[in-house]
This record gives structure tokens, sequence and C-alpha cells, in this order.
């Protein structure tokens, strides 16, 4: 495999991860030289720069699906799903960005960091290597702290991503110090060293450092325990930066901790009961914090953790239930597009956070108040939406390999959920408009409606979807 | 032509609502009503054209199916039995009905009509469903649709009543979902067909599991429906609601939870069901006692009437129970038990979807859903009398009208079975007689307030609406054979009559 066309074979094997590597480099020079009313040329060709390798991804998705440089990355169609679904949200979250920086004369840069934040999100979907997975969180939490603290006067934004570096140091340096147990025990850093090398017994020393792996993999997801961030980022961030940390990061997450605990010796190290109490509790605190919230944004950020627990489920699942993966992957084309939404309304109503300033929106913007409502009915579950699918999938699994109880705990939570998303919606249908509504401008609205529409189509024709993630495989070796 | 009855309605209400609100395009109020009267008319006539088609030879007929997922085992696939047919008749009556029915719309007549006939659509669809995917999917649906009907155009503290009654049906539905997804797991292969899985009878073997599934089922249909003791969101969701949302909420919505009982938990888990027959038998006699009680205490017209659903649900379960109970050679019995229960869900769907249209009426006119606040009206408004008694009675069962018809099955088959639970539900009867007869005369009866000298009667469009669903329950009451016969095509084989 060493020779050079086994080597070219292999580049083309990450060429949509070339070309936002690329892409990110000519944002960069062009907003170097382009002048402050130039600067939003550089959303277009971050824009683009997205297309190519959202085209690049998909004439990918029908190849044979295996490991590719050495073993260390993966070429399957459940990374390339998750990559789909990353640069989704990222041209969404440009279209949602440009309205919102237009007065910042040097804004250019921050799309080389957005693309570079997905590129991080995109590794770690197809990391099957440990050092490839640390590379791709710290390349994913460096440009989050970045754009999270863009508008660097602003107190709120700086407290939030001084929380959220903090927060992030101490999940990044656990993480490091489980890789390196996790290198000592098993000789290797791959996938497939790991799932050869580690004793079956388990034992003490495993133990702890998939336990630290997983906090690690918890600040990303906005899962306990390393949640606390998210509330803030979602409150204090500028607005398309919280909808894109809040919902990107946790695609590649999700889908490498899916690859980390296949590679785990089936059942001693109880990895299946830690994920099922991480997701339980979850869902049930980011609820509780919801239940009286009275800041949208904030209310979004706990709704965010909570989300983050019910997609935990169909971890548990892996390995005994052939229908883990398509829920997980369900869940994620399901949730990233509802956080848009909701997240591309507040953008467009230039980030309001009080939710009584939200009363009456229905009658003055019928289409945003509309985008929240879906965003929050697919939340809930009801269907025909995406979010109802992706529930109905997780609770399937959960019944499936014997976690009932957590199906359970998850329908009271839903049920509890129903609560703080109506007690939003209430007086946003019932109520009386305070004055006029200021929106920012089209592009914002655009991404916010494409997204809501994008919870209708993918629930109402869910076919074509699951047929492809039925097929979809996570490889590790 | 099934599909069209279902989606006719819901494409009405997606045309509505793109049209403009203000401005010189905007359509008058007056306008508005009648296209969407004849847009909700469209499915009614297209069910009436399939009662015509039916032949009643067992099994679902008029069947579409198209696939929708099936990687998963779902399709769309509708149809009709001699279950269905009559309930989808009957909602799409009621929301014509309904629909025509003056209301007083805020300045939001667009959205308010797009979602009565989203809601048509919706449950008829619900009714006419024959995969669990696709009943799941317009039993949560109708929820969302009924809580902005109440939040938006109810009175009273109609928020929190909406609020209550979608977190508390909500919770219901779970269950529900949970117990749906329990009974797929166990199918082989793996199917969300209804028919198929009545077929398989995959939990046939009982087991905790099946148990589980069970109960799932039944919490989700019983808060439905609504049983004591889980009842409690009815009172305020009925009361806040706008009139003609109440008709529906009762006349439609309760019957999703019978219905659910018979076509999903009756069919598929009948060995259970059988096993738990008596004390959900008892649950429909307190149901029908506790029902008629509270509703007795009642001060409120409207509340009242909201209690004398849990009574008349109280029936439809006691007749449910005995059906399914496990004894042999009562079939016969059996079989006129759930025929009478069937009839019950239709009877009700008229009878009380005209009282709750009603009650609209008198507070429209008199402000106050207040019962001794009024009296003497009979000589003031007689058509309001007229149909409020007419109403009143056959919700209290005086032969020759619907309620009677089906009362008598469902004591004629109870008795056979459960005399004691029999005899019981007949209190509820002497009871429900003795509060209609007290509502009328506090209201119409006795010396006419000087307030209410120009009280007005039911206008032409109120008259035409109510006379209509008169029309039925007198047809029901006096010539049940032509309804009858399509519910017993559909009960005797289920029973297992030979």
């Amino acid at each position: 495999m060493t020779d050079n066309g086994g080597m070219l074979a292999m580049v083309g094997d990450v060429l949509p991860e070339i070309a936002l590597v690329l892409g990110g480099v000519i944002v960069l020079i062009y907003a170097l030289f382009a002048g402050p009313k130039r600067q939003v040329g550089a959303a277009v060709l971050a824009l683009v720069t997205t297309a190519v390798a959202t085209a690049l991804t998909l004439a990918m998705l029908d190849r044979e699906q295996g490991l590719t440089f050495f073993d260390t990355y993966a070429r399957d169609a459940t990374a390339a799903w998750a990559r789909l679904i990353i640069l989704g949200a990222t041209a969404v979250t440009i279209a949602l960005s440009v309205p919102w920086f237009r007065r910042d004369p040097r804004h250019g840069e921050y799309y080389t960091i957005l693309l570079y934040s997905a590129l991080g999100a995109a590794l770690l979907a197809g990391a099957t290597d440990l050092k490839e997975f640390l590379v791709a969180m710290l390349l994913s939490s460096a440009t989050g702290f970045i754009m999270s603290a863009y508008h660097r006067r602003s107190s709120p934004a700086a407290e939030a991503a001084m929380k959220y570096y903090l927060i992030g140091a101490l999940a990044n340096s656990a993480m490091l110090m489980g890789v390196a147990i996790l290198f000592g025990l098993a000789g290797g850093t791959t996938l497939a060293a790991l799932s050869a090398g580690l004793p079956a017994t388990g034992g003490i020393a495993a133990v702890i450092a998939v336990g630290l792996v997983i906090v690690g993999l918890a600040f990303k997801l906005g899962a306990v325990p390393a949640h606390a961030w998210v509330p803030d980022v979602a409150q204090g961030a500028p607005a398309p930066v919280a909808a894109f940390v809040t919902a990107v990061p946790k695609v590649g997450a999700f889908v490498f901790l899916a690859r980390f605990v296949l590679a785990l010796p089936p059942g001693s190290l109880g990895w299946e009961v830690l994920i099922a109490v991480i997701a339980a509790a979850t869902m049930t605190l980011g609820n509780l914090a919801c239940l009286w919230q009275d800041d949208f944004r904030r209310l979004l950020g706990w709704s965010a953790v909570s989300q983050a627990g019910y997609g935990l489920m169909a971890i548990v699942a892996l390995g005994q239930s052939d229908l883990a993966i398509p829920a997980l992957l369900f869940f994620l084309i399901a949730y990233v597009p509802g956080n848009l939404a909701a997240f591309g309304a507040v953008v467009e109503l230039r980030g309001r956070t009080a939710i009584t300033d939200y009363a009456g929106l229905a009658r003055a913007r019928p289409g945003l108040a509309g985008s929240i409502l879906l965003s929050f009915l697919s939340f809930i579950g009801v269907p025909p939406l995406s979010g109802f699918v992706a529930k109905l999938l997780l609770f399937l699994v959960a019944i499936q390999v014997g976690y009932t109880w957590l199906a359970v705990v998850a329908a009271i939570n839903t049920v509890v959920s129903i609560f703080y998303y109506v007690r939003v919606l209430a007086p946003i249908y019932f109520g009386e408009l305070p004055g006029p509504v200021a929106v920012l401008g089209r592009s914002a609205g655009w991404a916010t409606f494409v997204s809501a529409g994008a919870l209708v189509v993918v629930g109402v024709l869910a076919e074509p979807f699951m047929a492809a993630f039925a097929g979809a495989q996570l490889v590790i070796k | 032509m099934l599909t069209a009855a279902i989606f006719i309605p819901i494409a009405a209400a997606l045309v509505l609502a793109i049209l403009p609100r203000t401005g010189r395009g905007a359509p008058a109020e007056r306008q508005l009503r009648l296209a969407a009267v004849v847009a909700s008319a469209v499915p009614l006539a297209l069910i009436v054209a399939t009662w015509f088609r039916f032949t009643g030879t067992g099994g679902f007929e008029l069947v579409e199916s198209v696939d929708w997922i099936p990687t998963l085992g779902i399709a769309y696939r509708v149809g009709v039995d001699g279950l269905s047919l009559p309930l989808a008749a009957m909602t799409a009556i009621l929301f014509v009905v309904s629909i025509a029915y003056p209301v007083d719309f805020r300045g939001r007549a667009i959205p308010y009509l797009a979602l009565m006939l989203f809601l048509e659509g919706v449950s008829i669809g619900l009714f006419l469903a024959l995969d669990l995917f696709l009943f799941f999917v317009f039993w949560d649906v109708s929820l969302v649709a009924m809580y902005f009907l109440i939040g938006a155009w109810g009175h009273g503290d109609a928020q929190r009543s909406a609020l209550k009654f979608f977190i508390y049906t909500f919770a219901g539905s779970l269950p529900l979902l949970l117990a749906i997804l329990g009974i797929y797991l166990a199918t082989e292969p793996r199917t969300f067909d209804i028919a198929e899985i009545i077929r398989q009878q995959p939990l046939a073997a009982g087991g905790l599991y099946a148990i589980l599934v069970f109960w799932g089922f039944f919490i989700g249909f019983a808060i439905k429906t609504p049983i004591v003791p889980v009842h409690t969101w009815l009172p305020p969701a009925h009361v806040d609601a706008p009139g003609p949302a109440s008709a529906i909420l009762a006349g439609v919505l309760l019957k999703m939870g019978t219905y659910g009982f018979v076509r999903i938990l009756m069919a598929m888990l009948p060995g259970l069901w059988a096993e738990y027959a008596l004390p959900i038998g008892i649950i429909g006699a307190v149901s029908i006692v506790y029902g008629a009680l509270v509703a007795l205490a009642q001060t409120n017209l409207k509340r009242l009437i909201a209690y004398t659903s849990v009574n008349h649900m109280g029936y439809v379960m006691l007749g449910l129970a005995a059906a399914g109970a496990a004894v042999t050679g009562q079939e016969a019995a059996q079989a006129i038990a759930l025929t009478g229960a069937t009839v019950e869900m239709v009877a009700h769907g008229l009878i009380t979807g005209a009282l709750f249209l009603i009650s609209g009426s008198i507070l429209a006119r008199g402000g106050t859903y207040e019962i001794d606040a009024y009296g003497g009206l009979l000589g003031r408004v007689r058509s309001l009398t007229g149909l409020t008694a007419l109403m009143a009675f056959a919700s209290l069962g005086l032969p020759g009208l619907a309620g009677f018809v089906a009362e008598v099955q469902i004591f004629a088959g109870t008795l056979a079975i459960y005399p004691a639970l029999a005899v019981i539900a007949l209190l509820g009867i002497v009871l429900t007689a003795g509060l209609f007869l007290r509502m009328l005369g506090r209201v119409f009866l006795g010396a006419l307030p000087e307030r209410w000298r120009a009280f007005p009667d039911l206008t032409r469009t109120e008259s035409m609406a109510l006379g209509a669903l008169g029309v039925f329950v007198v047809l029901i009451g006096v010539i049940p054979g032509w309804l009858l016969g399509v519910i017993d095509s559909f009960a005797g084989p289920f029973v297992g009559r030979p």
C-alpha cells in the first residue's frame, strides 16, 4: 500500500476534507486582501467550499465501506452521512452569519474558522485512531472557543467563551489522559488495535481510561457531566455561532463515540450501563433546567442538552440492534435542522433573548413563528416531523436491547418537555404584539425556513434516508 | 376514494392558510366559511358513497395502500369495516355541522377554519388507518390542532386548559407509542400493518412483556376516552374550548380512545383483554355512576355536559368488557354488547356534539354557563328549547332516539355476562335522566328573568345545523337497521359468533 498509486487512492478517500482545508485557506487569503465592504465575499467562497465538499461526499456514498490511511480513518457511509449533515449545517450557519456580522469590517476570517470547525467535526466522524481523534477534538474545540468569543467586547460572549474554554480544557485533558492509558494498555492507538489489544476482562485502568475518554466526548456532546457550557454559549455567543456549536460538533462526537464503544471488548467494561446512565441524567437535567427558563436562548441551550441525552439511547443499543446506526443517524438528521431552525429564528430576530419578547410573533412574522413551532414540535417528537421518526427509532432500539427503563425515562422526559416548549409557543401564538418586529436580512430568514422545511420533508419522506442508513456501517477494523 | 376523504380537507386547510389575511385581496368571513363548509362536505359525500359500496362481508374493504417506509414495515394503508365506517361517517357529519356553526372568530377566521378542516382530515384518517404508524401520526397531530383551537379561540382560562389537555393527552400517547413499538418488535416479519398484526397475534403467548404492552395501550386509550380516574383533563378543556371545538373534542376525539380499544387492544391482545375484562367492566361501571353523580352536582351547563361524557364513555367500556369477556356460549350476547358500544360511540358523538354546540349558542347570548342564571326560556325561544330538549332526551336514553338503541343493547349484552354490573349501570341511567330533566327545568321552565326578555332564538344556520344532527339522532332511534347491519358485520365475526 505504500506505492504511489495506493497513496493517491487514499488521498481520494479524503477529498471532501481536503476541499475544506483548501477552501479555508482561500477564504483567509481573500479576507486579508478584500476591503471592509467586500468581506461578504468570504461568505460566498465558504459557501462554495461547503458545496464542493458536499458534492465530493455525495460521490463517495455508494463506495465500498472500509478503512483508509493505514486503519486510521473510516470511509464508511456513516461517516459520509455525518459529513453531509455537518456540511449542510455549516452552509446554513454561513447564511445565518452573513447579516449578523455585516457591520464587522474584518469578519472574513471568521468563515475560515467556521470551515475548520466543520472540518474538526468531520474528522471526528471519520476518525478510527485515537491520535486522529485528539487532533479532531482539539481542532473542533479551539475553533469553537474563538467563534464564541468573536464579539470580544461583549461581556456575555466573553463569559460564555471563558466557561466554554475552561470546561473544554478540563475535558480535553481528561480525554488526553484516557487516550494515553489506552495506548499503554492496548499497545496501539488505532481502534483496531484497541479492539484486539485491550484485555477482555477489563480491569480498573481500562475502566478509568474509557471513562475519561467518554468525559471528553461528553463535552462535545453537551452531555452530563461536561454540559455546563451549553446554556452559557447559547445565550452569550453570537447567535449563529451558538446555532453551530450546539449542533455540529455533536454530530462528529456522536459518531466517534459510537466507533469507540464498538471497539471495546463487548460486555466487560459496562459501558452500556454507563452510557445509559449518562443518557438518562442528561435528558432529565436538561429538561429540569428548562422548566422555568425565561431566557429563550438559554432554554434552547438546555434543550440541546436534553436532546443529546435522547441521542445517547442509540449508542446504548450499538452492536446489539441492527437499527442502532439508523437511529443515531436519523436522530442527527432530525436534531441538527431543528436546532438550526430555532436558533435561526433568534438570529433573524436580532438575537432577542427574553421569552416575553416573542409574544405575538405569529401575527407579525408567521414564517419565523412557524419555524420555531416546527422546531419545537420536532424536538417533542410530534409526527410527521423528522423528530418523531428519530424518537420512534430511539425508543425502538432501547426496548429492543432490553433498556425499556431508559425508553420510559425518555418518554416521561418528553412529557415534561412539552411544558416548557409550550410555555414559549403559547405567547408566540396567543399573545399580543408589543411593537414592531425588526429582522436582520433575507439570507438568515431563508436559512431558517430551509432548516424548518427539512424537518417536514425528512419526516414525511423518511424512506430514502432509512434505506440509506440501514446500509450504513461503522467500520473500525 | 378514502384517501381523498382524508386529504381533501387537509389540502383545503393548506390553501386557506396561504390566503392573504388583510388588504384588498382578503376574502370576507362569510365567503371563507362557505368555502370551508363545502370543503368539509366533500369527505361526507365520499363516505356516503363508500357506505353504498360497502358489502359487509367481513374484513377490511376498499383498502388503499402505498409503501411509505418499507425498511421499517410502514405503509400508508386505509380501509373500512363495520366499526370504522360508522365512526368515520359520524366524524364527517359532525365536522360539517361544527364548521358551519357560528362562532366568534376573534378576527382570525382563516386560521380557525384551516385548523378545523385540518382536524377533520386527520380525524377521518385516524378511523380509516390500517397501519399503527399512520394511526399514531393522526393520533398525535389531532392533539396539536385541538391545542391551538382551545388556546386561541377558547374563553376563561383557555391557555391553561389547553396546556393541561395537551400535556395530559400527550402523556397518554407516549405509553401508546411504547406499546406500539413493543408489539411491532414481536411481529415476524416486522410490520405496523394492523390487519397483519391481528392475523399474527404476536403476543398470544402472554408473559410480562405482553402485559406491559397491554397496559401501555390501555393507559393511552383510557386517558383519551377518558375513563375514571384519568378523566381530569376533560372538564376544563371542554368548558374553556369554543363550542364547535368542544363538540369535536367530545364527539370525535374521545371516540379515538374507544375506537383504539376495539381496533387495537381487543383485536391484538384478546387473551389479556378477556383476563382483565371484569376489572375493566368495573371501571366502566364506576365511570358511569361517578360521571352521573358529578354531573348532577354541576351548576355550570357545559361542565355538566362534559361529565355526562364520562358517564357515556363508561357505557362503552362496560359494553367492551362484556364483549371481550372469557365466556363461551354467549357469543350472541357479546355481539349485542359490542354493537351497542359502537352505536353508543356514534350516538354520543352526534348528541353530545349537538349539546356542546347548543351551550356555545347559549353562552353567546347569555354570557354565562351558569344554569341558575337562566329560566323560563321556553316561551321565548322555541327552536332552542325544542332542539335542546331533543338532544337531552336522546342523551338520557329516551326510546325512539339514538341513545336508547345504544344503551339497551349494551345492557342486554352485559346482563348475560356481568348481571351485577348491568344493574349498577342502570342506576346511572336513572341519575342521567334526573340531571337532564333538572337542567331542562331550570333553564327553560319557570319564570323568565327580566334581563332575558330579548333573548334571541337560534339563527337559521344554527337551527339547520342542529336539526341535521337531530335527523340522524331520530333516524338511528326509529329505524336503526341500516346502522346496526353495518356494525354487526364487524361485531359478529369479532366475538366469534357462529
